[in-house]
């Protein structure tokens, strides 16, 4: 089965560039993703750029409407996501428990739905 | 043969019984929580229509797995369409795949459906529900009953665990060994949320007693198919304990009495004695979890021939280790009330004050109520009434509320005190 592994958090709650903490940070994200890889669970996987630069877009009658902005203001954002293979809901889990930035926000997951 | 109403209420039971069992190997087959179910309520249909006449077959268990995965496979061919291959192989698992076991027994399963209906990603109210459902063979209209739910709520929240169940790939299968202690913890809070039901509400038509006992029951499988974990025989002591004192706390009136007026030959001892040899297995067995140590102060009310010659100061020894292990406030309230009979109420109430967990127990009636105690045992009149206002106040339970009531009024006629 494949899961979307969502990753939200307020922008800042975690280490951030300049900061010492950083580049640790930064190593535990390329070490998760090549266990994801090598394990074979690995199907995609991007950070996003801030909310700042975030654009909503809605058809309303035929008409197209553009806000600035996320679809919802609110504290913990969707910053960055992993889609994987899993066998179960147990393994997508433990594979979410294992995003550095589980310690620092939240992680939603999410199952792949098969249109069949 | 017998009369009609007696086979059919004979069949119910069985079937009930064996429910747990009969759905883990239906599960078992195909993964399908829903499809199990369904088949296995459309086999026990045809089991309350033929066996009355025909008899209860020589193994009904067989009976009914057979009928159950016909059922199941007319159901998929009802739901398939024509150019849906996709269910194939699901279908040739219900119609041909062999049945595990040696062919006389079941193999049991129940392990696994527990695992499931307990698992984390599902709602904790739902947890339970469909722990008594699948394990306990509690209809939905008795679940819902038993938590004064509306009973299409109860099915709809049925319905949407079983959805998730099958959407979000939650397995039928037992946890990775690693984190086999976390869900056992998880399935056991479960279980202990069924009893405390149980031992709380006694309005619905399920009876305090029924959930109770299904919470015992449930905790006599999981004893059975995991024996090397003592927390779980912890807890299965914890509930007999508890229960073995079911009908003397009750006044036959509706009216609640307390441990200290308790009759004790109400005690049940079949109960007490198999709680008894729990625990003791349980301490023997490794490092005492909490529900272990609750179950042992029991234990030692259990043994005592009356109020007066409880052990009070092991229990006190006992609360200071579950209070160190915890953190959790409302156990100095337990502790005080050992604390008072082991040394003196001054001393316990003195000692509930400088715990610091009065200000996280303001709305908890028994930390009134156990102050309003100390406080009248201490000369401390008009205090102890303030604390009972306070306690009648807080109180939910209209036998709750009553007792205090009663205990107040005792206070209020004694000659006032200063």
């Amino acid at each position: 089965m494949q899961y979307m592994l969502l990753i939200y958090g307020a922008e800042g709650a975690d280490p951030q560039p300049g900061t010492e903490e950083f580049g640790a940070y930064m190593q535990d994200y390329m070490t998760f993703t090549t266990r994801m890889r090598d394990e074979g669970k690995f199907v995609a996987g991007d950070a996003l750029q801030p909310i700042s630069t975030a654009t909503t877009v809605s058809v309303s009658s035929g008409k197209v409407e553009t806000v600035d902005g996320p679809f919802a203001e609110t504290k913990e954002q969707l910053g960055g996501y992993y889609l994987l293979e899993c066998a179960d809901l147990d393994e997508a889990l433990k594979c979410a428990a294992d995003i550095p930035t589980a310690k620092y926000g939240r992680v939603e997951v999410r199952p792949i739905m098969v249109f069949d | 043969m017998l009369p009609q109403s007696d086979i059919s209420g004979q069949i119910t039971r069985l079937i009930r019984e064996d429910w747990g069992r009969l759905l883990a190997v239906l599960v078992s087959f195909g993964g399908d929580f829903a499809l199990a179910e369904d088949s296995l309520q459309d086999a026990m249909v045809a089991a309350l229509e033929h066996w009355p006449e025909r008899g209860v077959p020589r193994d009904p268990d067989a009976w009914l797995i057979t009928t159950a995965r016909r059922k199941a496979v007319d159901r998929l061919r009802r739901a398939r369409t024509a150019e849906d291959k996709a269910d194939e192989l699901t279908l040739w698992h219900w119609q041909h795949a062999p049945q595990e076991g040696d062919g006389r027994t079941l193999p049991d399963h129940r392990l696994e459906l527990i695992f499931t209906c307990c698992h984390p990603a599902l709602e904790e109210k739902s947890r339970v529900a469909l722990t008594l459902r699948a394990l306990g063979g509690l209809t939905t209209q008795e679940i819902a009953s038993a938590f004064l739910d509306k009973p299409e709520a109860m099915a709809a929240r049925l319905t949407r665990a079983k959805k998730k169940m099958q959407a979000a790939g939650i397995r039928f299968r037992l946890p990775d060994p690693e984190d086999l202690p976390e869900r056992i913890e998880g399935v056991l809070q479960v279980i202990y949320l069924i009893f405390n039901e149980g031992y709380r509400s006694s309005s619905g038509a399920l009876s305090r007693g029924d959930l109770a006992g299904e919470a015992i029951r449930l905790g006599r499988i999981l004893v059975s198919c995991l024996p090397e974990h003592p927390e779980i025989k912890g807890l299965l002591a914890l509930m007999l304990l508890g229960e073995s004192r079911r009908l003397a706390r009750s006044d036959g009136a509706g009216g609640y009495v307390p441990l200290e007026t308790q009759n004790r030959a109400r005690w049940d001892r079949g109960m007490i004695r198999e709680g008894l040899d729990l625990v003791e297995v349980a301490l023997r067995q490794g490092r005492a979890h909490p529900y272990t140590l609750q179950a042992a102060i029991s234990a030692l009310h259990a043994q005592a021939q009356d109020f007066a010659s409880t052990d009070w100061a092991q229990i006190v020894a006992l609360y200071s280790v579950l209070i160190h292990r915890q953190l959790n406030p409302v156990l100095w309230v337990n502790h005080a009330v050992a604390q008072s009979y082991a040394s003196t109420p001054d001393q316990a109430l003195r000692e509930l004050e400088a715990s610091g967990a009065a200000q996280h127990l303001a709305a908890y009636q028994p930390y009134h109520s156990c102050r309003a105690d100390l406080l009248a045992r201490i000369g401390q009149g008009d205090a102890a009434l303030v604390a009972y206002d306070q306690a009648i106040a807080l109180a939910q339970a209209p036998e709750e509320r009553s007792f205090l009531i009663s205990r107040r009024n005792r206070l209020a006629t004694r000659a006032p005190s200063g």
